[in-house]
């Protein structure tokens, strides 16, 4: 029997008056790798705020490893890691001393946090850098070093927000290589927001279109292509499905955001 | 039965509480290692009150302080107030954490909510430190009546740090309502002024008219500059006793931290 990670039951964030999501239920069973697609202002990242108890949530319900996200948000924060859309690394600090913090604020004993550094250092392919400060890093080993951070206490489900945008395409695909041997070696759920759709047919083992506060279409990515002909990309489907309804998406401040990410150096 | 072993969770979490929010401490002693020009910047304020506001009007004897010389008198103030109008903007960084997800890096970690408040304030005490050391070098050069032995400067650091942490927590306060640096910055400003010169920092509260005399007894700053005057300078006073400036400071750290704790989260919405 497989195990369910992550299930959510009507989950809803009203912004004011305004539902950003609204009433989205699904189940992500044990280390697969969930994205989550659509136009921008579609509800993926307040969805992924929710879940990572970040904001409130106004109805519904979600369960993650076990636990209620809103009747014990502590319980599922020991369970989760999270990787947020913009640069979550300190600068300042280097890469070693920006794991060191994570983990003490993890509580981990000093044997433990020794171990689990060198490792993930190790696994991030960062262990000649680690005592370089971050912002001499490139973009890629920037968001290598933000999910190590994020790994440090071994979560069962991990939360992505665009993990690739502003990365170059070598930096893209070495990151998804280390985003797959996650899954492999350590069965660790994931769920990602993203806006690249080889990304999504690349990494996905299932895809969740949002549109509006609501999931309109889910299927492995192989599923979805099938119904657009033999030829069809994700790309097709995503145009397929909001292409017709959608104005031009996001707003000044999403703007803002998404052009201070990509500016992050490499 | 059950309850010395209720108890024991409890400390323990206290304990943990308290590592947690010391690792916040020691990533801001860990940047300030990196780049420690901070430190040198923060002298030159409380520098420049003492060298020149401090000796003219020492010279002019304008303002009767009973028993001191006006330099001893306004030493303690200086001291205060520097570490005051730094303090009161440190709520910058929260916005700028917030801007860029290291704020919500550590949130969704199951570190208590307090531990970011308590972290960040007494990082901001801890950088307070520096400024000691100018305004006791220069005070030493202008020949003010220093307390030099241990268990008064003791009483300083104390007094420094808890001073730090309070304005820093208030300012953390106005940074997760107003949200924005623009404002952040207008209202920081429109603070400091009053809050340095409805207090004892500069003359001594009985000058005051009435209803000034009353916004001074609810400043903070206040019981600061009293507690600091006492401990720093020989032959000095306390007017409100040292145990009561470091009561209500503690009691108005604790309320602000409370404050804090409960609304920070909400800048992220």
């Amino acid at each position: 029997m497989t195990k369910t990670a992550v299930e959510l039951i009507e989950l809803t964030h009203y912004y004011d008056t305004y539902a950003a999501v609204d009433r989205i239920s699904f189940k992500l069973e044990s280390g697969k790798i969930l994205g989550l697609l659509g136009p921008n202002g579609a509800g993926k990242s307040t969805t992924i705020k929710m879940l990572t108890t970040l904001l409130p949530v106004t109805s519904g319900a979600a369960i993650i490893c076990g636990h209620s996200l809103v009747a014990s948000p502590a319980l599922v924060r020991e369970h989760i890691g999270y990787v947020p859309q913009m640069l979550s690394a300190d600068g300042e600090l280097t890469g070693y001393e920006n794991l060191l913090i994570s983990a003490k604020l993890y509580g981990l004993n000093k044997e433990k946090r020794k171990k689990r550094i060198a490792e993930l250092l190790e696994f991030m392919g960062l262990t000649e850098f680690a005592d370089q400060q971050v912002n001499r890093y490139s973009g890629g080993m920037i968001r290598r070093l933000e999910i190590a951070t994020a790994l440090i206490h071994q979560p069962r489900v991990l939360f992505l927000d665009e993990p690739t945008v502003g990365l170059d395409p070598a930096a893209r695909r070495s990151l998804w290589k280390k985003i797959k041997e996650l899954q492999h070696n350590f069965g660790t759920t994931i769920l990602l927001t993203t806006h690249d759709m080889e990304e999504a047919d690349t990494l996905c083992d299932i895809v969740a279109f949002m549109h509006l506060g609501h999931i309109v279409l889910m299927d492995t990515p192989a599923a979805l292509k099938a119904k657009y002909g033999p030829h069809a990309t994700l790309d097709d489907v995503f145009l397929g499905y909001t292409g017709a309804t959608i104005t031009e998406g996001g707003d000044y401040a999403h703007a803002k955001e998404i052009r201070r990410t990509v500016s992050r150096r490499d | 039965m059950h309850m010395p072993k209720k108890l024991e969770g409890r400390s323990l979490d206290v304990i943990k509480t308290v590592l947690q929010a010391l690792a916040i401490v020691e990533a801001d002693i860990r940047k300030l290692r990196h780049d420690p020009i901070e430190l040198f910047t923060r002298m030159i304020q409380p520098a420049i009150w003492l060298l020149i506001f401090g000796q003219a009007m020492a010279n002019a004897r304008a303002i009767p302080v009973m028993e001191s010389s006006y330099l001893d008198y306004i030493a303690p103030g200086i001291l205060a107030q520097s570490v005051l109008f730094i303090s009161i903007f440190y709520g910058i960084a929260l916005i700028w954490d917030r801007d860029m997800g290291i704020l919500q890096k550590i949130l969704v970690t199951p570190t208590p909510r307090v531990v970011l408040v308590l972290g960040r304030s007494m990082a901001a005490g801890v950088r307070s430190l520096s400024q000691i050391i100018v305004v006791y070098a220069i005070s030493y050069f202008l020949g003010i009546h220093l307390r030099l032995d241990l268990l008064s400067i003791l009483g300083v650091l104390a007094m420094m740090l808890l001073g730090g942490a309070l304005f820093s927590t208030l300012s953390l306060i106005i940074a997760s309502v107003v949200k924005k640096r623009e404002r952040f910055m207008g209202i920081g400003q429109i603070l400091t002024m009053p809050l340095f010169f409805a207090s004892n920092a500069l003359y001594p509260i009985t000058l005051m008219p009435g209803w000034l005399q009353t916004l001074s007894i609810v400043n903070p700053l206040s019981y600061q500059v009293d507690g600091l005057r006492y401990l720093m300078i020989v032959g000095e006073a306390s007017h409100f006793g040292l145990l009561t400036d470091f009561g209500v400071t503690i009691a108005i750290y604790a309320l602000l931290v409370a404050i804090a704790t409960a609304i920070y989260p909400k800048i992220l919405y």
